[in-house]
């Protein structure tokens, strides 16, 4: 049985990874799995400097789902290169390391200090707000997707994943704005925008006020983009987008996703996405199926 | 430290102690044997539209038996789920989680605030050292006789009903209680007099600090609050309640 895929010349031994921000750079989650058995871990968002987040409350749960404004906090690129690479190439599993920025120079910076680390393959979140376009997200505009892409190209040394953001129109104009920029793969999707108020305070939930929406809530919205996207571009694609189990991830990968990531499931349980790995190879002994290929976008 | 395993285990038996107040027996053997007190335990609902787990402190240890003894408010739908659970029931856990209190000091305070007020009785019963208690309510009490095997306790509620009328604090003052070690569990403004009275007084104060969690195990970053210096974890001035706390110093952190 063959669950292995190769996406953009990166060969991964089974087609699970974990959703940025939910799983770290692995060291938590390390205590409770083994890393070694993922296809890849995807770390938490890495910008070029110390991000110190957003006030809290940061998490709200809602119904099937939960709200999140984190605020990409994280540590800073150099603190990330010196133990969090360290730290997982002690395992056997490919490093997708997760980019922000604020600027367009941001991830250059970042993108250029990864381009002679170790690392398989780098994923822009582009749904961070572009300071210098009013705030709007680079992901939510075809021409910066396009520019941005373009600009990481010039400088990566590793493939680059495009992170598409869920909040626009038209997904497939985005998708096919990062494949003339030259990206690698895409994943997809991010979480929506999303509200929650207190009606007891008469106040948001959130200090951010507004979160980003994850969970089984938001997987039907997910499959249809990931379909949607596979039909519009020849990119190999990341799905993800309230994976829980086996199940939800094979929708992704029938839906036309070469791999799949597991998010907010590692919070309800930390083997989640072992669980995944697992239940994919049950399915496939179960009608059996030799090839993971034979899945991905078999559903026409 | 031993990882926590997510887990079900058994309740032992469940009752209403005071107006939307519940203690609940876990028969948990492995919590039970490595838990301290402060620490906290995560409890998951079984029903799939609430995916978060709970986070609840652990209000007494048995080790004898292997049972814990959680006290919560019913707060939300979750907690009103768990609130139904009778003996032998299941549910799912995993804990214990978090860091729990140093046990320290000649001469202590331990001061809790409403729900806050749980954590403290194991701490009473394990924490040596002469100590009062000061449990703060907005007006219903309860646990408060549960306390005095291990001490003086003094009251303060926000009504006057009884003890002091007003804060932990005032009740602090009003007795006169003199102590070289504070610790405390309860909402945020609670802890914030508390840090800056501990400061005034040149004493050390441990704080238990709630907030809202996801993962409970330090990855997700929900839960964090502000600290004093730059984390050699995060590498900002952000700690993770969950798994750097939820007890810190008072001086550590910034509320």
């Amino acid at each position: 049985m063959n669950t292995s895929v190769v996406l953009a010349g990166i060969t991964f031994k089974n087609p699970v990874t974990t959703a940025s921000g939910t799983f770290g750079s692995g060291m938590e989650y390390g205590e409770y799995i083994d890393l070694s058995k993922l296809g890849a871990v995807t770390t938490k968002g890495v910008a070029s400097i110390p991000w110190p987040g957003n006030p809290t409350p940061r998490v709200a749960e809602t119904y099937g789902g939960m709200l999140n404004a984190i605020g990409l906090q994280n540590p800073g690129m150099e603190v990330f290169i010196q133990r969090d690479i360290p730290f997982l190439r002690k395992y056997d599993t490919k490093i997708i390391v997760n980019v922000v920025g604020k600027t367009t120079e941001d991830y250059c910076d970042v993108v250029e200090r990864l381009s002679d680390q170790d690392v398989d393959m780098l994923e822009i979140n582009i749904s961070c707000p572009n300071v210098k376009e009013g705030g709007i997200a680079f992901g939510q505009d075809a021409k910066n997707v396009e520019t941005i892409t373009k600009e990481l190209k010039k400088r990566a040394k590793q493939p680059i994943i495009m992170k598409l953001s869920p909040n626009v129109t038209d997904i497939t104009e985005m998708a096919r704005a990062a494949e003339a920029g030259g990206a690698d793969a895409l994943s997809l999707i991010n979480t929506l925008t999303g509200m929650k108020i207190d009606i007891h305070k008469r106040a948001f939930l959130l200090a951010n006020k507004t979160g980003g929406l994850s969970g089984p809530a938001i997987r039907p919205v997910a499959v249809r983009m990931v379909y949607q996207v596979a039909n519009a571009v020849k990119l190999p694609i990341i799905g993800m987008g309230g994976i829980m189990n086996a199940e939800d991830a094979l929708e992704f990968i029938m839906a036309g996703a070469s791999m799949v990531a597991v998010g907010t499931a590692n919070f309800i349980n930390p083997k989640a996405a072992l669980n995944v790995v697992e239940g994919i190879n049950d399915y496939m002994n179960q009608y059996g199926i030799k090839d993971i290929h034979d899945l991905i976008g078999c559903v026409k | 430290m031993t990882v926590a395993v997510k887990q079900r285990v058994k309740v032992a038996n469940q009752k209403r102690i005071a107006e939307g107040i519940y203690s609940i027996w876990l028969l948990a053997p492995e919590i039970a044997g490595a838990a301290m007190p402060g620490q906290f335990i995560s409890l998951y609902s079984r029903d799939g539209s609430r995916l978060l787990p709970r986070p609840i402190s652990i209000c007494e240890i048995d080790r004898i038996h292997g049972r814990i003894r959680l006290v919560y408010r019913v707060a939300g739908k979750g907690t009103l789920e768990f609130s139904k659970l009778k003996e032998n029931d299941s549910l799912e856990v995993m804990g214990p989680i978090g860091n729990g209190f140093t046990l320290e000091g000649k001469k202590a305070i331990l001061i809790g605030g409403g729900i806050g007020i749980p954590p403290m009785l194991e701490l009473a019963k394990q924490l040596t050292i002469p100590k009062v208690m000061v449990l703060g309510y907005r007006d219903i009490t309860f646990l408060e006789d549960e306390f005095s095997a291990f001490g003086d306790v003094f009251v303060s509620t926000e009504d006057g009903s009884r003890g002091t009328k007003g804060n932990v604090l005032d009740a602090i003052r009003e007795n006169g209680i003199e102590a070289d070690i504070i610790f405390a569990c309860g909402p945020t403004p609670m802890l914030r007099g508390i840090k800056a009275y501990a400061a005034e007084k040149g004493i050390v104060a441990q704080l238990s600090l709630e907030e809202r969690m996801a993962c409970g195990v330090g990855a997700c970053l929900g839960c964090v609050c502000k600290s004093k210096e730059t984390d050699h974890h995060t590498n900002v001035k952000n700690k993770r309640v969950c798994k750097d706390g939820p007890v810190f110093y008072a001086e550590e952190v910034e509320l």
